[in-house]
């Protein structure tokens, strides 16, 4: 094993999912030389998406083709601080990707927005409810950006990834049947709404007779056909149902692979070396200064690669943890309450409901669309009076039926408590795929002081570093938020004509469980904020204690929102590409005085 | 656009031409061949845990009206060949020690991978039942067969340190995977359990059915190979 040190470039990227993609668009624009290091293998649509030998959910959703494999790396979990938290040696509860795209290959498409009082949820709530009503122990922040400062990068992503959906107010005018809840756009979404599936379209008419919002999920599946920005063509989505944990064989899913990396592969300031593992981030001697990364290849040896900056664009605990190996920022200490990194860590809160219709109506689960569906936000984020509820944060409620295949129909099986085998089940499974729809609450989690990111004292990676360890469990005011959205669907799923249904709620006492999937937004650890007391980073996603040093991912969310965090990641890079290329390249620096 | 949408609409126009004629072709062969666990020689499971996996797997999907058993589809011959694959030698998991029993939240936590769960669990169980019924598992009557397996699934057993419901839940996830994979892992022969549940497989393709809003999907499955139904 030789350590070779390559040529500096001006700069380093760690990480080939969306975060990264972005950052090496808009940075090699600016002239930069940019080298992108994954760890993963090279990845192409053309080869891993290919029809028909990809359309084959054993090794898709059941032997994690294009999602991370835990043999090398993990994290430990536990509930609270007094345990002792053991490995994640299965992937269930959350599943990170791995290889060029990262996540954004395997992911779904739900491609939203944020909503406006998310961003300085802390602030709102106090100027509606008071400071009092601030549970003790939650760590309520303000983003330190707002939706205006944002905007163009919202529209600049969805042009981006070829985003489908109907807008609400184009420049403050009614232009169609969006969110009513949505902020305004300087711009309609470059595709109209995908179509409903039978279980959505059921669910819009339901809602929309009980009186709630409902509308078109944004998806970044295309409706149509479509050229983004970059030159990059995707096909219209045919429903096929291979959305998450597949490679869109019809190109209609955008993905890194797809939408954006092609009109970098051929630019001579661009270059992508898969298979390289970032083991930290080399700072000088003042530890305020990065020098660039020290990688693996794939043979073995360590390369050190000199870089003018350093953007850290893994997956949300990846950076948190590459952070935390290499020394950059304060560790945080829940006790001490000191400390930024490792802070704010939170995840979404999701449950879903089954409603079951008359055994005439098909509900055809295997059609769908990752991103596509039919949402309402009448119970998100500040859209509803918290007051009279005492609980902080919400859900979109929602059927996004991405395409259920028969492995998982089958160890879904049918409703809770009837047999998990046997004639009993089969009849019951049966009866589920062929005439049930699920809706999700798919709601925020607030962050808590004693619920972060540290380094594991006892188990180790392939490489010899500590695993991340997290430290989370649900609280009661996340539990009572589900139990209140969740208790309003009901309303719809009777409107539905429902002939049973099943209110997927979350129990007070129940610990967070990590043998079961629940959804892969993670997010904090490694927050954006104003303040660098109770943030990592500042409002341009910039290392308070490293300025040379970026990060970007939901990993700079204070706290958790209602929606799917990709939408949000793709407008911070893209915010925080363009002070790095307006200010930061001119003059690097700090661009928030500390 | 990429090229690959050129060939999978020349697979999907053979198919469609093809299709009413593989339905009765598959039922001639159903009806002339010999039932496939007889020809298919186990690589990893011993006779006597085959034997134990054939009696086991066809009660967690039993034949019945809703449609064919485990033992029909292949499911023995998919978790036998699934025995070779990365996943049993535990390469998808992180194995690095010290392995320390926790609280059952926080997941798996045995140094065993899928091979060892299977070898230890059928030798275990049958042990169990011989304690239990003085017999072996695989010539227990239908009933007993049950009623035994509802003991490892929800009882205390242990074999060693693997609880036996941990050695269960592998066998019931891996003999649905094998009902309803596509075909080409070994199981889910003719289609049979795409059939049962109504899934079109590879089909992959519902630009005209999308809004076709309650009504039956009209066609039948596709796998990987080009089997229909």
């Amino acid at each position: 094993m030789a350590t070779i040190t390559r040529k500096s470039v001006n700069v380093v990227i760690v990480g080939g999912g969306w975060a990264g993609s972005i950052m090496a668009k808009e940075l090699t624009e600016a002239g930069q030389h940019v080298v992108m290091l994954e760890r993963g293998a090279e990845r192409s649509t053309a080869v891993d998406g290919a029809y028909p030998t990809s359309l084959d959910e054993l090794e898709g959703n059941f032997r994690f083709k294009i999602f991370q494999k835990l043999q090398k790396t993990t994290v430990t979990i536990r509930n609270n601080i007094t345990q002792t938290a053991l490995p994640y040696r299965q992937l269930a509860a959350f599943l990170p990707g791995e290889g060029v795209g990262g996540a954004g290959l395997h992911w779904s498409g739900v491609h939203l927005r944020i909503a406006p009082d998310d961003l300085a949820m802390r602030s709102t709530v106090i100027a509606k409810y008071g400071k009092s009503f601030i549970p003790d122990g939650m760590n309520l922040q303000d983003y330190g950006v707002t939706y205006a400062e944002l905007e163009p990068f919202f529209d600049k992503a969805e042009k981006v990834f070829g985003t489908s959906g109907e807008a609400y107010t184009v420049n403050g005018k009614i232009v169609g049947k969006g969110n009513a809840f949505a902020p305004d756009r300087s711009d309609d979404f470059p595709l109209p709404p995908l179509k409903d599936v039978t279980g959505a379209h059921l669910f819009r008419k339901a809602a929309e007779a009980v009186g709630y919002h409902p509308y078109s999920i944004p998806a970044a599946n295309a409706s149509r056909q479509y050229t983004n920005t970059y030159g990059a063509q995707m096909g219209p989505c045919n429903f096929c149902g291979y959305c998450s944990g597949y490679a869109c064989y019809m190109y209609s899913k955008a993905s890194p692979n797809v939408n954006i990396l092609p009109a970098l592969r051929n630019n001579p300031l661009f270059e992508i070396r898969p298979n390289a593992t970032v083991l930290h981030v080399n700072l000088d001697s003042t530890k305020s200064r990065a020098t660039g990364v020290t990688y693996l290849d794939d043979k073995g040896d360590k390369i050190i690669q000199p870089a003018e900056l350093v953007i850290l664009a893994a997956f949300q605990f990846n950076n948190v943890h590459l952070m935390l190996v290499s020394g950059i920022g304060s560790p945080y200490d829940p006790v001490a309450n000191t400390g930024v990194v490792g802070r704010n860590f939170v995840y979404q809160n999701i449950s879903t409901t089954t409603a079951w219709m008359d055994p005439s109506v098909y509900t055809n689960q295997f059609i769908g669309t990752g991103g596509g569906g039919v949402a309402f936000d009448d119970f998100n984020s500040e859209n509803f009076d918290h007051g009279p509820l005492g609980f902080i944060g919400g859900s979109p409620v929602w059927v996004n039926q991405a395409g259920v295949k028969a492995i998982a129909a089958a160890k879904a099986g049918g409703p809770p408590g009837t047999p998990r085998w046997g004639s009993a089940w089969k009849s019951e499974m049966i009866d589920t795929y062929t005439h049930a729809v699920r809706m999700d609450a798919h709601g925020s989690n607030m962050a808590y002081r004693d619920v972060f990111l540290d380094l594991d004292p006892t188990w180790k990676d392939a490489f010899g570093r500590p695993l991340l360890r997290m430290t989370f469990d649900w609280k009661e005011n996340d539990i009572r938020m589900n139990r209140y959205v969740v208790g309003k669907i009901e309303a719809v799923t009777k409107a539905m004509g429902a002939r049973r249904t099943h209110l997927g709620m979350k129990e007070f006492g129940q610990p967070f469980d990590t043998r079961f999937y629940q959804t892969t937004h993670l997010g904090g650890g490694a927050v954006m904020g104003d303040d660098p007391k109770s943030s990592a980073l500042n409002r341009y996603l910039q290392c308070w204690d490293v300025s040379n040093v970026f990060v970007i991912g939901s990993n700079a969310f204070p706290q958790g929102t209602g929606y799917n965090p990709t939408g949000m990641v793709a407008a911070l890079a893209y915010w925080s590409a363009h002070h790095i290329r307006m200010t930061y390249l001119k003059n690097p620096g700090p661009l928030v005085p500390v | 656009m990429p090229s690959s949408p050129l060939p999978r609409r020349l697979l999907l126009q053979t198919l469609a031409g093809a299709t009413a004629l593989t339905t009765c072709t598959y039922i001639a062969r159903r009806s002339q061949a010999a039932p496939p666990e007889i020809r298919y020689e186990p690589a990893f499971f011993t006779q006597e845990e085959w034997r134990f996996l054939h009696a086991a797997c066809d009660r967690l999907i039993p034949q019945d009206v809703y449609g064919p058993s485990a033992i029909e589809l292949g499911v023995p011959e998919f978790i036998d060949r699934q025995m070779e694959t990365p996943y049993a030698y535990g390469a998808l998991w992180y194995m690095q020690g010290p392995h320390i029993t926790g609280p059952a939240n926080l997941g798996y936590q045995l140094i065993y991978t899928p091979r060892d769960i299977y070898r230890y669990g059928i030798s275990g169980a049958c042990d169990l039942c011989r304690q239990m019924h003085n017999t072996e598992f695989a010539d227990l009557d239908p009933a007993t067969r049950d009623s035994f397996l509802r003991e490892l699934e929800s009882g205390e057993h242990q074999f060693g340190d693997l609880p036996a419901s941990t050695f269960f839940g592998h066998l019931l996830g891996n003999t649905q995977e094998g009902a309803f994979s596509d075909p080409i892992h070994g199981g889910n022969k003719g289609l049979g359990g795409w059939a049962m549940t109504g899934f079109p497989g590879a089909r992959a393709d519902f630009m005209d059915w999308v809004d076709q809003y309650g009504k039956q999907y009209p066609l039948g499955s596709v796998s990987i190979s080009g089997e229909t139904i």
